[in-house]
């Protein structure tokens, strides 16, 4: 008996961490495969690369957590970004512009949230409609051409602080608020309460709607900033730009262990997971994987993912508290 | 042929860090209804999750006629003639009758597609031959779960199931519905079909079964005859202990109106309800099944929105529009069901039972663990929760300890109203009388109790002042001391009378 309950707990250890294991195992193996994988320049490349989706994940993380999702977070990140830019070029304001940028995605994420909470829309529905729009509104601005010449406004996206680039920054900064945020505040608390079982986290008391709406702001936030770093990395206004980055940021979020069931998910696995796709295609370039077969990897890193996510729940399951 | 049907011998199953079954042997008899017995967490299910293929035994065997088996999973145990009903039924609520009747059975014809004109016809046999008359075109969203109940049986007669085992069949439906119940089950019985019975209704247990078999922490008691046991003795073999006394009830000294409620309506409901509740009472709800007694309370507590009305507590009339504003006011429900309004399955205790009162935990715009896991634990102990650690998934505890996590949740919120639906549904007895224990408790700190409940027993055993409803409408008010089951009933059914 006492055996039995040591091989669970070290299996629970295990399946908690694995997707920091596998982390660490891909990470060794690229090592080894490229020794150039290793370099500082390379590394500092691929956090770089994967910024603008990482920082979306944080975004979908909270929101699949709560059994909800935004798929038009990589349109409404073109419409906030080509905004931006053209703020910026007419302006000349950074502050001015980052602001158009964030209160934008807000704007569009509160009219997800709004059809989401008022008129009960499936989030994926509502989302789905709002990534047709959002794309739409930012090809009818730009009438379908991307603006050039945005004058110094790369430094942000391109420069680097204190020998760091700023997209990892800002990288690190949504990491640390989705965290925080997680785990610290009755918000997040919330979040995982409703995607666990919405009706019983009404019946405790808790605003499903209002919380629901906030988690769409605070997505709408980060697709803005995200939209910041991608346009400034792309050194232009693309409305076609960002195209299929929600699912780049779903993906990093459900190979990072959030549930799509809901209410199970955090902020350091979605970094994880991120970057388990980041050195993956970072590596499979590096050793001349054809770029079709790229793809097919990492669709299959995703159903092992999740296959895996659903194996190790049901061998927990087994393992019921009978005597309790 | 010997008249034994099924033998479980020596079956043993361990999960992780705990023995599920030890060593549990028993015999089902053709054509005899066969009780198991016990308290949640006593291994019931397992042992027929065993019987049902669905878990595999460490060791043992189990012999069918007296010829080992190795059931593979319930498709196979169907094979075999088992068929089980389970306590919450699984049903497709937008397939209809005939479908269900055949889901993962469907007959075919040669070309391998579904013949529907043949699933029509034999849908039509066997309706007809039990004298029931839903069309077989009829979705399951729009029969009553007693009538789900009734089609999961003969499903199972459709099999040709010799034995059927059936998991708290009563647990969801109205007496005359169990009294339905019961006949279907003395014809099967009459066709030589075992029937292993599965309930914490020990009333019902004395009246259909023929045998009983208590389970204790995963190993048999005692198996007996109907006959050579009574109720008292079988509590104290499935507790291991002697229950004192069946409803731990106290004279506890009445104060003050707490809740006044007045011309409560919600159109379709119910209608012109008024009541009150004082400190340190227990008032009771009674009423048959869509009496409306569950629509009041959702709607006194702000789950659902009313028409009219006005509630007044500690003498102020005050708006309740969500729950937040029954919480502000220290008013707290217990919902009838637990896994849909109550627990948060895939978190853990913790997070659970502090979900309603994580303001106090926050100031200086942080949330202070440590002081969250005192306060936890300290009404997690105060209920007496049964748990490894706070950590534990809530998912993972048996219906009792989950509801002992809602109540320390609810009790965290410090009430001074507590509305309890169906407050010891599926829970068994010795969980049942810590939740009276905890009542009586709770009254005694001079909180008022209101408790929804369907067993008139414990309502007469718990309550200072029963109020019955029938078709929406309070249509009795019973003082303790004048308390009867007739008495209830009579209220109760009167207006169905007419």
């Amino acid at each position: 008996m006492e055996k039995g309950r040591l091989n669970g707990s070290i299996f629970n250890t295990l399946s908690k961490y694995s997707i920091y294991l596998v982390l660490v195992v891909l990470f060794l193996i690229s090592w080894m495969a490229n020794e150039n994988f290793i370099t500082p320049q390379n590394l500092k490349n691929v956090a770089n690369q994967i910024s603008v989706s990482t920082i979306l994940a944080f975004g979908q993380t909270i929101l699949v957590i709560a059994g909800m999702l935004d798929l038009s977070s990589g349109s409404v990140l073109a419409l906030a970004g080509v905004l931006l830019v053209s703020t910026y070029v007419n302006t000349g304001s950074l502050i001015l512009s980052f602001l158009v940028s964030i209160i934008v995605a807000v704007i569009c994420n509160i009219i997800s949230g709004f059809m989401i909470t008022k008129f009960k829309t499936p989030p994926f529905i509502a989302t789905l409609a709002m990534m047709t729009m959002a794309r739409g509104a930012a090809l009818l601005y730009t009438k379908g051409q991307n603006i050039y010449q945005i004058g110094d406004y790369v430094v942000f996206g391109q420069g680097e602080t204190l020998g760091i680039p700023n997209p990892i920054i800002m990288l690190v900064i949504t990491l640390a608020i989705t965290a925080y945020i997680l785990r610290h505040t009755v918000f997040g608390r919330s979040v995982y309460a409703i995607g666990g079982n919405e009706e019983a986290a009404n019946a405790s008391g808790i605003d499903v709607n209002k919380v629901k709406m906030k988690a769409y702001i605070l997505n709408g936030i980060f697709v803005g900033i995200a939209g910041v770093i991608f346009m400034s990395r792309v050194n232009g206004g693309m409305p076609n730009g960002a195209q299929g980055y929600e699912f780049k940021a779903l993906t990093a979020t459900v190979i990072g262990g959030t549930s799509f069931t809901g209410g199970v998910g955090n902020a350091i696995g979605t970094v994880a997971g991120a970057f388990i796709v980041g050195f993956l295609d970072n590596i499979m370039v590096m050793v001349g994987v054809h770029s079709y077969l790229q793809q097919v990897v990492r669709g299959a890193i995703i159903a092992l993912s999740v296959i895996y996510d659903i194996w190790a729940k049901s061998r927990k399951k087994g393992k019921k508290v009978q005597s309790a | 042929m010997s008249d034994v049907k099924l033998t479980i011998r020596n079956i043993s199953k361990a999960f992780p860090g705990v023995q599920a079954l030890n060593n549990v042997s028993f015999e089902v008899k053709r054509g005899v209804v066969h009780a198991i017995c016990g308290e949640n967490g006593a291994g019931k299910s397992t042992l027929m999750k065993i019987i049902n293929g669905i878990y595999k035994p460490d060791s043992g065997e189990i012999l069918i006629d007296g010829k080992p088996v190795n059931i593979n999973s319930p498709i196979h145990a169907r094979k075999l003639g088992i068929a089980m009903i389970h306590q919450e039924l699984n049903y497709m609520p937008e397939m209809t009758v005939e479908e269900s009747f055949f889901v993962g059975n469907w007959p075919k014809d040669r070309y391998g597609k579904v013949n529907w004109k043949e699933i029509r016809e034999r849908t039509l046999e066997l309706l007809r031959n039990e004298g029931l008359n839903y069309s077989p075109t009829t979705k399951l969203k729009d029969l009553s779960i007693s009538d789900i109940q009734m089609l999961e049986i003969l499903k199972a007669v459709s099999y040709n199931s010799q034995i059927i085992i059936m998991d708290e069949p009563t647990s969801a439906i109205t007496q005359k519905e169990v009294d339905i119940l019961f006949g279907k089950i003395r014809n099967l019985k009459a066709k030589g079909v075992s029937i292993i019975y599965i309930s914490h209704k020990l009333d019902e247990v004395f009246e259909i079964a023929d045998e009983i078999t208590i389970l204790r922490d995963g190993v048999i008691i005692e198996t007996r005859k109907k006959e050579n046991y009574d109720m008292e003795t079988v509590i104290a073999q499935m507790v291991g202990r002697k229950l004192e006394n069946n409803y731990p009830k106290e004279e506890v000294e009445i104060g003050e109106k707490i809740l006044e409620v007045k011309n409560f309506s919600s159109s379709g409901k119910f209608q012109d309800v008024s009541f009150y509740l004082r400190k340190g009472e227990i008032i009771g709800f009674a009423g048959l099944m869509g009496a409306g007694r569950t629509e009041v309370m959702r709607a006194l507590f702000g789950l659902d929105p009313y028409d009219t009305g006005e509630i007044i507590i500690d003498g102020k009339s005050v708006k309740i529009n969500s729950v937040k504003n029954s919480i502000d006011n220290n008013m707290i429900m217990i919902s009838e069901d637990r896994r849909r309004y109550g627990i948060i399955p895939v978190r853990d205790i913790k997070e659970n039972v502090s979900l309603s009162s994580l303001k106090r935990f926050i100031y200086n715009g942080y949330l202070h663990k440590r002081e969250e896991v005192e306060t936890v634990t300290e009404y997690c102990n105060s209920m007496n929760v049964k748990a490894p650690n706070l950590e534990t998934l809530v998912e993972n505890l048996s219906g009792g300890n989950q509801q002992k996590v809602i109540l320390a949740k609810c009790m965290m919120i410090d009430p001074k109203i507590l509305i309890m639906d169906e407050p010891t549904r599926g829970i068994d007895v010795g969980a049942k009388y810590e939740i009276y224990k905890l009542m009586v408790r709770f009254a005694r700190e001079g909180k008022g109790l209101i408790m929804v409940s369907s067993e008139l027993p414990e309502l007469i055993g718990m309550c200072d002042r029963i109020y019955v409803m029938a078709k929406g409408k309070i249509v009795g008010e019973l003082q303790r001391g004048e308390f009867s089951q007739e008495r209830i009933m009579k209220h109760a059914t009167a207006l169905n009378i007419n």
